[in-house]
């Protein structure tokens, strides 16, 4: 009556592990073979200098994607960071000369936190849509920015008499301080999240607010607690675009939002929430600069890289829903 | 029974998850107008081998056929057309939607230019809707609906096709009694029809009532078929678990210490009125009722989750406000909610992380989370309940209902809280595990725990209760002491027609 079928050990590779190899590695390939294809057209793109270059000029977005990485895993948008960046670089630039780099810097991140903290209020503890709010809040920050300046752009008096441009532009170790200040953020940021009780519950919250709150999970602390991070993050950057600058105009920011969430996207972070990492948004944050400066290497205007930008990032998350379901094409649902 | 062609054969089916053999060379028939069940521990293969007959996983190997003829189900619409209707385990109702809209979802009825026409939607709906006695109209939104009722949907949903094989997986986990007798009614109605049905559950009494066969199988192997009026239950789960179980009802022998938990006059708006009872250290105190009778709303007063009106809440004596889960978490509450999916876990998270969640802030090594302290209460808590897992790094999502379900309680139990609440806790649980788990309940009273159990399931409620609170529409009836209760008097008490206890 009962007949037991003998266990046959499964084929090695098959469809279903490659499906979860890509899943899991896809973008990390999918670079790679970026890589060989542009230093074959260009040998120069693999050089040391230009590796640092493009690090180098990844890192304000970069520092930005370290914050909103938390805001997307806890199953939010943040868009408003671009024109807060833009923000507090003007209030540090403006604050430089009135109080000195001493007190300007300290006085920007408390300013650009406040920000961070309404809106995480508005988001989290009051429960608004986070599309809403931070696209609302991009349009209000842009317009403090001008009543703040005057409209006017922002200039340090006396570059020469300062060491604010040590962020920027200074070198240690024979490496760009900018480098070093987003690889020690990474890091920090990197263990937060993966490491400690709060970053499990950024995740629990955004995989699953409801489940979070009955296993006694302040979610609207948690939630706040993304933005304020997110601002944070923000702070940084802007202090590193001024520095490196020295002067900037008020809509320095304008249009990051979109390439810092790319960067997160690329990563391989869900905007349902619930999944990413910060080590992948780092490598979400290279493979975006890398592709843009491929493309300048390669002698396209610089122009284009806009439309590749979001070519790349559709491929990207194509790829990404593609293995999840083990199928290129779904006609259905 | 006269030997019949059947009308969907499985053959030899093979189905692999990376690091599972879910499925090993199953085979499988049904007959037209025949009620065959399949059982089988959690995780045997029960939902994965329905999957695979509704188009939702693809098999490694294997062939389905359907009148003989052989076809490839290579999505769920193919199945559909192909006369298959899988009722699913897990609901998948869209909340924010109606309920016409969600029955006949991707399908609405359409009026020139593509536009939806309602009143053909509502009046197909509405006589489906009749024909299963809901006491709910086509326009009610999903997301206002009970567990039990939502179920009803789902039925409904199946019942907008004209099928050849339609699949129950465990449709029961969450319907009343009364709910019960109105699907085993359409249930023979489908019969008549000439459909073959496949049944899942694990509850043996209504599986031997309206099944005519039984199939069982056992990690993802068949291991064979019995004729239902052939066989007894013992046999049926000597097949499933490869020993017998004792069933016995254990004599609650109570240590009764202290009281732990005592609520006086607690009321809600219209979901409780008057709520008084009190729990002792050691004791387990079963809410029994319909669904609906207020329990439920009781417990997530009691773990924060709901503000009361009037009353008090006292914990060893003393008066406290619980006004989050937080706090009840503080104050050594614990809650096993009634839905796993959406209340009791992050399915996207490992199975460790999931358990440790509401501990976490308590696991740590200077900042940081101890991985090896989370580990070893998973592996333990794995241990004692026998969760079916590949390792602790498996997704929650790709685990069986019952192990999902072991995983929320093995969650809530390593709180090890002063008061345990467990709400339905053995939805969708194998008979072993069920066991099992009555016995973990016992044996932490035992420990002098303080234990509220609420079910729908009257067995349940009397293998483990010490007292049982009896409630009907918001209201206690009448409390029962573990001696004098017998069955009669408790459905006559949760039927309402009592009125309620005299005593305060
Ligand atoms: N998508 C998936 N990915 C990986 N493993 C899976 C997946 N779906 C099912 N499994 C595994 O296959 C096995 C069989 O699961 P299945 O859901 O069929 O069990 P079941 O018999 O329905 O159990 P229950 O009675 O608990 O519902 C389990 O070990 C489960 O972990
Ligand atoms: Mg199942």
């Amino acid at each position: 009556m009962t007949d037991t079928p003998q266990k046959t050990s499964s084929g090695g590779l098959n469809k279903a592990h490659v499906a979860q190899f890509m899943a899991r590695q896809g973008i990390l390939v999918a670079f790679i073979l970026f890589i060989i294809v542009f230093t074959m057209a260009n040998p120069r793109f693999l050089a040391v200098d230009n590796i640092l270059g493009v690090i180098r000029s990844s890192t304000i977005i970069g520092v930005m994607a370290l914050g909103v990485t938390f805001v997307v895993i806890s199953g939010n948008l943040d868009l408003s960071v671009g024109s807060m960046m833009s923000f507090s670089t003007i209030v540090v630039l403006d604050l430089h000369d009135k109080l000195g780099p001493l007190l300007a810097i300290p006085a920007m991140f408390g300013m650009t936190m406040c920000l961070g903290a309404f809106i995480g209020f508005l988001v989290g503890y009051l429960r608004l849509n986070s599309l809403i709010v931070t696209l609302g809040m991009l349009s209000a920050i842009h317009g403090l920015t001008l009543t703040y300046s005057g409209g006017k752009n922002m200039d340090i008096a006396d570059k020469e008499g300062t060491w604010f441009d040590v962020f920027g532009q200074g070198v240690v170790f024979g490496l760009p301080v900018p480098i070093l200040i987003f690889g020690l953020l990474a890091l920090v940021l990197g263990l937060l999240l993966a490491r400690t009780p709060f970053g499990r519950q950024v995740y629990a919250v955004g995989g699953n607010g409801t489940a979070a709150t009955f296993s006694g999970i302040r979610r609207a602390r948690v939630v706040f607690l993304c933005y304020l991070m997110s601002s944070f993050c923000v702070a940084f950057a802007g202090m590193l675009q001024a520095s490196r600058s020295m002067g900037s105009q008020n809509t320095v920011g304008q249009g990051l939002e979109l390439e810092v969430l790319a960067a997160v996207i690329l990563g391989g972070a869900s905007l349902m929430g619930g999944s990413g990492a910060i080590y992948k948004t780092v490598i979400g944050v290279l493979i975006l600069g890398f592709i843009q400066n491929g493309l300048l290497l390669v002698g396209l205007e610089f122009y284009v890289q806009f439309v590749v930008t979001w070519v790349i990032i559709i491929l990207a998350v194509w790829l990404d829903v593609a293995a999840k379901r083990g199928k290129l094409w779904s006609p259905i649902a | 029974m006269t030997e019949q062609k059947p009308v969907l054969r499985l053959e030899g089916i093979v189905k692999t998850f990376p690091g599972v053999r879910a499925l090993d060379g199953v085979d499988f028939d049904v007959r037209p107008g025949e009620v065959h069940a399949l059982m089988g521990e959690n995780g045997a293969g029960k939902s994965t081998l329905m999957k695979v007959l509704a188009g939702m996983h693809q098999p490694n190997e294997g062939r389905i056929l359907i009148d003989d003829k052989p076809v490839v189900m290579t999505n769920p619409i193919a199945a559909k057309e192909n006369g298959v209707i899988l009722i699913h385990q897990e609901l998948s109702l869209a909340e924010e939607m109606t309920v016409a809209e969600n029955v006949f979802l991707g399908e609405l009825p359409r009026k020139r230019f593509g536009l939806v026409d309602w009143k053909t939607l509502d009046d197909r709906v509405g006589t489906i809707l009749k024909q299963l006695n809901c006491d709910f109209g086509p326009r009610t939104r999903i997301g206002s609906l009970s567990i039990a009722k939502k179920q009803m949907c789902e039925i409904a949903r199946a019942l907008t096709h004209s099928a050849k094989v339609v699949v129950f997986d465990e449709p029961t986990a969450s319907l009343t009694d009364s709910e019960k007798v109105v699907l085993f009614d359409i249930i023979k109605d489908l019969q008549k029809d000439g459909v073959g049905i496949i049944y899942i559950s694990h509850r043996m009494e209504e599986t031997f009532k309206i099944t005519d066969r039984i199939s069982v199988l056992r990690d993802g192997a068949y291991r064979g078929t019995l004729n239902t009026a052939e066989t007894t239950e013992d046999e049926v789960t000597h097949l499933m678990i490869g020993r017998t179980l004792d069933t016995s009802n254990g004599t609650n022998v109570s240590n009764r210490g202290e009281v732990k938990l005592s609520v006086r006059n607690l009321s809600c708006g219209n979901l409780f009125h008057d709520i008084s009872f009190d729990v002792h250290a050691g004791e387990i105190v079963g809410f029994y009722g319909l669904v609906g009778a207020g329990r439920t709303e009781i417990a997530e007063t009691l773990f924060g989750l709901r503000r009361h009106s009037h009353g008090q809440i006292m914990l060893d004596g003393k008066e406290v406000t619980i006004n989050s889960p937080v706090e009840a978490i503080a104050n050594g509450i614990s809650l096993v909610p009634e839905s796993r999916k959406e209340q009791g876990l992050v399915l996207g998270m490992n199975c460790r992380d999931n358990m440790t969640l509401p501990q976490i802030s308590d696991l740590t090594q200077g900042p940081f989370v101890s991985g090896g302290a989370e580990v070893d209460i998973y592996k333990d808590y794995q241990k004692r309940l026998e969760i079916k897992a590949p390792s602790w790094r498996s997704i929650v999502g790709n685990l069986s209902g019952g192990n999902q379900q072991k995983i929320v309680i093995g969650k809530w139990l390593s709180m090890k809280p002063k008061v345990l609440i467990v709400d339905e806790p053995t939805r969708g649980i194998d008979v072993g595990s069920k066991s099992e788990i009555h016995n973990l309940l016992r044996e932490l009273a035992g420990q002098g725990y303080a234990i509220i159990v609420i079910s729908s399931e009257m067995p349940e409620v009397l293998r483990v209760s010490d007292r049982i609170v009896a409630m009907y529409s918001g209201r206690i009836m009448r409390t029962f002491s573990a001696a004098e209760v017998t069955e009669d008097s408790l459905i006559h008490a949760i039927s309402g027609l009592g009125g309620t206890d005299a005593a305060a």
